[in-house]
């Protein structure tokens, strides 16, 4: 799942996450978000989950209060994009237990080693939610291990 | 006080700013003391520090003061310094960064780092933003732990050859070969990562493309297992068994498959398998199958086509509900589809074509639809039709185009067509007024080339009755004019008149229409008066009653003839009419025959004749209680049997309002009174009164009556129906109406009775009432 981009923002379009996996220079990564917020939040409620901007594909979905977005080829399935966007949700959902947009503004970082590990380069890296939970977790161990002052 | 506590509370103190000003404000300070603490030494607060700056940087405010912190912490060895200088790499940090060839030597050192977590970290950067100049320096790196690593970072590793290889397409070669022997692996995600791979070698090479091919039945093998196999909770998702696995994997096979017959072959059993193994109830399960119809589309295979379309037709028409749009794309393969040999096949398309029409594509569709009815299979004809019409009544471009498409289909397969489709079609072309001419002359040349298909005639007869006279002034805009002459167009009818192919109901339309004629043509009157007449000894039942009918009123009647042969109104689909199951455009031709009884009461003329007075009311929902049973012959004049429909055209009679006990109806010395008992605010009780003043006596007098909607209408019992002669005794009914909405009251009252061997009919309107007795 060749993924270009993936976003996260509110419904008052405060950008919440940016994973770019394309190098895009900083200004055009501002227009970008711009754009997909207004498409994403100018759709109507029952609307298809899928949208065509430029020469990609967007597939998007909303969670709650969050809307979770990613531009993809045009070849790409867009089914499976969805699945993708799912997968990350529920790995979310299983670190902070019952997650809500406030767990993921204010641990942001966590949000990205999560779908680190999850994504890579834009790809799916591990279709095992176990083993990716299970790796978040062995990683926070080997943080806070390394965050005591006598620790190598 | 924890470190990262600092960083929530500075992210608490943003969000609580009220302004954009205030929130500018706290911003510079905290990345003021950011700044400062970068400067100095390491105290154990770098990483939160970062953390926050990325934060910041997230919100849009410029953070490039912090890329070298990033450097300085990957190069920490300390894993929380290195997990949140990564980070800020990846997101401060891209190959155009003159700082991003400084960790190049850090990530170089990580990939060989003990800990795999902190590999992990080096692989993720590398595979996210890694340059062309990094991506050559790390490439052999790369491939040994492609090689020799446990499973989480083979799988990293080979995502990161993707990468890799994306930036410089010439060192696929070196990871060829390790993901050969990746195949082999368990781990779904190591197998994953080595599908993504091969995938990716395979496109930007044609000669590993080839190495691969062989690769073909351990990849079905795989996928068979996967699909069969039973659940597997570590990979379940919706029932479907790791479908990002799936759907990479059938990627690769549709790569493999392409233009080679034997993989091809390899691959179809498979494809048949996997489409109708898969439920496509969830998303995973589309996915899945989406991906099938993809590769199905793709590859070749002459054994197996049949199959294979048939299948992924099938897997199309599940996916259509959730994505539709995805199934657009494939239009054109699947009108394709249309022309198979296959019956099958075909009959999958055409559900799946008759699902895609939308506004966008109506016009092309329509044509692959028209061209496919042309040549279809018989018994799918009826469903084609019905299908055609439904998709041209929703999304018809314009009314011109829509009544070509219903032309179109009743000259190709007019013997197939549901029987509502001519009502529909003439109440069509009754709406579309600027088009009259053009139908009507499309219609008349439609008509003299074939007269087989009755529905087409029919519609033809119908519109050359009331449209005739366009067709006779020899031009018309839209197309090329007939230049008719009026014997000419009454020829056509008569042949379809004496054909013995026409059907009696098509018969009677050609009829109806040559009679019609006779107030659009001036020359040839007398032509259609002896054709009428010739037809009044006819054996058929129906066309006989016509002609005598026709008869009657070029004799008796020919004062009404006009304003009864007049151009019809547009019909509104709605109209009681309508919905009664008559035919709309034929209410005058087509009533009269229900209305005909022979000598014989039928319980269902009250209800018809009911129906009449509905019409004339404009549609009002309530039918009134018919009185018993009426007994009508046909011996009475033209205006009693056609009432209903002739007062519509000719508006209503005038009625004078009156003091308390109205004459409302006089005639042959019938005189009928209306009385009103009682009346309330929502309703009233009148009384009919029914006197007689001719020397012999009324008999069968029957009252009926209709109100607007929403009155309700009651009506008693009558008094008797027989009316004594002299004026010597009366017959009265009360009725009663309840008007609970208030609207203002009218009353329609058709008074029947036999007076002297003639059966009488009239209708009487009632705009106001008397006011009550008391």
């Amino acid at each position: 799942m060749t993924m270009h981009f993936l976003l996260l923002f509110s419904r008052q379009g405060k950008l919440r996450l940016q994973k770019w996996f394309t190098p895009i220079p900083e200004r055009e990564k501002k227009k970008i978000v711009r754009d997909m917020t207004t498409m994403v939040l100018g759709r109507k409620p029952r609307s298809c989950n899928f949208l065509h901007w430029k020469d990609l594909k967007i597939v998007y979905k909303k969670y709650a209060s969050l809307y979770f977005c990613c531009g993809l080829d045009a070849e790409e399935n867009e089914l499976l994009a969805l699945e993708v966007l799912h997968r990350y949700v529920e790995l979310l959902d299983k670190y902070f237990g019952n997650v809500c947009e406030l767990d993921i503004i204010f641990n942001f970082e966590k949000a990205y080693f999560i779908l680190d590990e999850f994504l890579l380069g834009g790809e799916v890296q591990e279709t095992s939610k176990q083993v990716v939970s299970r790796s978040i977790e062995a990683s926070d161990m080997l943080q806070e291990v390394s965050e005591r002052p006598c620790s190598r | 006080m924890s470190p990262s506590v600092r960083l929530q509370e500075m992210i608490r103190v943003i969000r609580g700013a009220r302004t954009q000003g205030e929130e500018r404000g706290v911003i510079q300070r905290e990345c003021a003391a950011i700044r400062a603490q970068f400067r100095q030494a390491d105290n154990g607060t770098r990483s939160h520090n970062l953390a926050k700056l990325l934060y910041v940087h997230m919100l849009g405010y410029p953070a490039h003061f912090g890329q070298m912190e990033c450097v300085r912490l990957i190069a920490s060895p300390r894993y929380n310094e290195k997990r949140v200088g990564y980070l800020g790499a990846m997101m401060l940090l891209d190959e155009k960064q003159d700082a991003s060839l400084l960790i190049t030597n850090s990530i170089k050192n990580d990939l060989s780092h003990s800990s795999q977590y902190v590999q992990s970290l080096a692989l993720c950067t590398l595979g996210c933003m890694g340059s062309a100049e990094m991506c050559r320096d790390l490439a052999p790196e790369i491939d040994r732990l492609l090689r020799a690593s446990n499973s989480y970072i083979k799988k990293k590793a080979a995502l990161c050859a993707v990468h890799i290889v994306r930036k410089v397409p010439e060192l696929g070669e070196l990871f060829t070969p390790a993901s050969r022997s990746l195949l082999s692996e368990k781990n779904h995600g190591v197998l994953h990562g080595a599908v993504v791979l091969i995938t990716e070698l395979c496109e930007r090479n044609p000669e590993t493309l080839e190495q691969f091919r062989k690769a073909v039945p351990e990849l079905v093998q795989i996928m068979k297992g996967l699909v069969m196999s039973g659940y597997s909770p570590e990979h379940n998702v919706a029932g479907i068994s790791d479908p990002f696995l799936q759907v990479r994997i059938l990627r690769l096979l549709r790569i493999l498959g392409r233009n080679n017959e034997t993989a091809s072959d390899a691959v179809n059993d498979l494809l048949a398998q996997v489409a109708t193994n898969t439920d496509s109830s969830k998303t995973a399960g589309s996915a899945v199958l989406y991906e099938t119809v993809l590769t199905v589309m793709d590859i070749k295979s002459e054994s197996g086509l049949r199959v294979m379309e048939y299948i992924s037709m099938t897997s199309l028409q599940k996916i259509v509900q959730t994505d539709h749009n995805a199934v657009q794309r494939h239009r054109g393969t699947i009108v394709d589809c249309l022309k198979d040999q296959d019956a099958s096949v075909k009959r999958r398309a055409l559900e799946l074509s008759l699902a895609l029409v939308s506004a966008v594509n109506i016009r092309s569709l329509m044509k692959e639809l028209l061209l496919f009815l042309s040549s279809c299979p018989p018994e799918l004809r009826a469903h084609t039709t019905s299908g055609i019409f439904n998709a041209a009544e929703r999304y018809a471009p314009s009314q011109r185009w829509h009544i070509d498409t219903i032309l179109h289909v009743l000259t190709t397969a007019g013997g197939d067509v549901r029987d509502e489709t001519v009502p529909n079609l003439i109440q069509l072309i009754t709406t579309a007024t600027e088009l009259h001419c053009y139908t009507v002359h499309k219609l008349y040349r439609a008509l003299i080339a074939d007269i087989s298909v009755q529905s087409l005639v029919q519609v033809a007869c119908w519109c050359i009755g009331e449209y005739g006279d366009l067709l006779l002034r020899g031009e018309c805009e839209e197309t090329e004019p007939v230049q008719v002459a009026e014997d000419d167009v009454l020829d056509a009818l008569e042949t379809v008149l004496q054909s013995h192919m026409s059907s009696p109901a098509t018969r009677g339309f050609a009829l109806t229409a040559t009679m019609k004629l006779s107030t659009r043509i001036t020359h040839n009157v007398d032509r259609i008066r002896s054709i009428v007449s010739i037809y009044g000894s006819c054996i058929d039942v129906e066309l006989q009653q016509r002609a005598v009918e026709y008869n009657a009123l070029f004799k008796k009647y020919d004062h009404m003839r006009a304003a009864v042969l007049e151009r019809m109104p547009v019909i509104d689909k709605s109209s009681p009419g309508h919905t009664n199951g008559e035919s709309a455009g034929g209410s005058i031709k087509e009533m009269e025959p229900t209305k005909r009884t022979q000598e014989v009461v039928l319980p269902q003329e009250p209800a018809n004749q009911v129906c009449d007075l509905l019409d004339l009311l404009g549609g009002s929902g309530e039918p009134p209680q018919p009185s018993p049973a009426l007994s009508t012959t046909m011996l009475g004049p033209v205006s009693s049997t056609a009432g209903g429909d002739l007062l519509d055209l000719l508006g209503g009679l005038d009625v004078t309002p009156v003091p308390p006990s109205v004459i409302v109806y006089e005639k042959n010395g019938v005189t009928l009174k209306l009385q009103t008992d009682r009346q309330t605010d929502t309703g009233m009780t009148i009384t009919l009164t029914a006197t007689n003043s001719t020397d012999r006596e009324i008999t069968s007098l029957t009252l009926q009556a209709a109100v607007p909607k929403s009155v309700q209408l009651q009506m008693k019992a009558p008094s008797g129906d027989v009316i004594p002669a002299h004026g010597l005794g009366q017959v009265t009914q009360t009725v009663l109406l309840n008007n609970p909405n208030k609207v203002s009251l009218k009353m329609r009252v058709r008074v029947c009775y036999t007076s002297q061997d003639f059966v009488c009919q009239d209708t009487v309107q009632i705009d106001s009432f008397p006011s009550p007795a008391w």
